[in-house]
């Protein structure tokens, strides 16, 4: 008998697949309930991406450039917790972004904001020993979107994160603190508990703030964690 | 409690995209073989702005990661590939072919687990690709062989194309891909 982890179901935390003030859910919802799949080995491992993914200079995404992008320099850190507050170590964490503009540097984006040359936008990390990351970037402005007339999206920062299962797959956004555009976002007003949406949204944090160069926000990020483990047969 | 989940949105192509990312097994690996599909809406548009990925064990049933109660299987590949969709919504992603899965239901079939991403997706959707080599495998498959719809088993396994293997992926309409809870 061999001990395995089962991650819990945070199904009530999550937003739904249809949310029709989300237009784009409409044509990509499924229509039909998803089918409960008891979490097999498959589920409970996952990719262990880290070192390999990330180069010198990654976490700093207002470097690599020939001069310094424009905006408001923040830094953006935090910890990586399982729900049961276990932190995730050596988890790759990957972010993406607007500049101060508005912008995003894609070739669809069609919002006639101007592109820095000197910011793209895109940082990835890997969490330490004790879950934490740091990323140095600028502070994005909010964009407008067709999704509904006169939409604009919160400024936000994209998260992507393993953790060490495949059952911890998050891709999230976290949002600024006192962000106006909060009560007119369906993406934001997806998530339906009031609480839980407020864990998308960083703290300011004076502790990480940097006299004359940067302010400091914090954004922990909670996966889900294990519960009391089920016994699974040794079939090897 | 958890952070919750918010849609990947229109605009990872600049950051989620790897060189190697749709090699799950690096390029010349004996047996390697091509998984592609096309990803389609409700209306049966292509999406052009989906990530797909993708997890397994390796040719023995192993997973290489430390909560595998046998040890870890094989390193070396990566056994994960990520593949956006282009313009006409398709992917394609370079694997070898898992071994069965042991569990406490019975063995699982060789299956791919799929992560779908993408604009108009608040979450992550779970789907899996089975092999159309398998059929006794596939027939006791504990997943396979116990959907609330039997007729929607033929969405998870994969088509002979050639030298490749085809696997569309349906979010939404009368042929919809079955998708998971986990």
């Amino acid at each position: 008998m061999i001990d395995m982890p089962q991650y819990i179901d945070d199904s009530d935390t999550q937003p739904a697949y249809l949310w029709p003030d989300y237009t784009s859910t409409v044509l990509r919802a499924p229509s039909r309930p998803l089918v409960p799949l008891r979490q097999s080995l498959t589920e409970i491992t996952g990719p262990l991406l880290g070192d390999d993914r990330v180069g010198p200079g990654d976490a700093d995404l207002t470097a690599g450039h020939a001069g310094e992008p424009l905006g408001q320099r923040i830094i953006v850190s935090g910890q990586v917790r399982d729900s049961g507050g276990r932190p995730v170590p050596h988890t790759l964490v990957e972010v993406w972004q607007a500049n101060a503009a508005g912008r995003y540097i894609h070739d669809l984006d069609r919002h006639p904001a101007p592109l820095d040359p000197n910011f793209t936008g895109a940082g990835r990390t890997v969490t330490d020993a004790d879950g934490r990351y740091r990323f140095e970037t600028i502070r994005p402005g909010a964009y407008p979107w067709k999704n509904h007339h006169n939409a604009w999206r919160p400024a936000h920062i994209h998260f992507s994160l393993f953790g060490r299962a495949f059952a911890q797959r998050l891709v999230t956004q976290m949002y600024f603190p006192g962000d106006p555009l909060f009560d007119f976002d369906p993406i934001y007003a997806s998530v339906p508990d009031q609480a839980a949406r407020r864990r998308m949204i960083a703290r300011f944090d004076p502790d990480t703030t940097i006299p004359e160069r940067a302010l400091g926000f914090g954004f922990d990020i909670v996966l889900r964690g294990t519960r009391a483990s089920i016994f699974e047969d040794d079939a090897s | 409690m958890t952070t919750p989940s918010q849609t990947v949105g229109p605009f990872f192509a600049f950051a989620l995209p790897w060189p190697d990312g749709p090699y799950a097994a690096p390029p010349g690996t004996p047996g390697l073989i091509t998984v592609h599909g096309t990803v389609r809406d409700g209306s049966g548009a292509p999406v052009p702005d989906a990530l797909i990925e993708t997890w397994q064990a390796d040719p023995d049933g192993r997973f290489d990661h430390p909560d595998d109660p046998r040890g870890r299987g094989a390193s070396g590949p990566r056994w994960f590939a990520r593949c956006p969709t282009d313009a006409d919504g398709m992917y394609a992603i370079h694997t070898v072919k898992p071994g069965p899965v042991p569990s406490a239901d019975g063995p699982h079939a060789p299956h791919l687990t799929v992560c779908v991403l993408a604009r108009g997706l608040l979450r992550q959707l779970v789907t899996r690709v089975y092999f159309p080599d398998e059929t006794d495998a596939n027939r006791a498959d504990p997943v396979l062989s116990r959907l609330p719809d039997p007729s929607r088993a033929s969405t998870l396994i994969a088509v002979p194309d050639g030298n490749a293997l085809r696997f569309d992926i349906r979010l939404r309409g009368d042929d919809e891909t079955v998708f998971f809870a986990l």
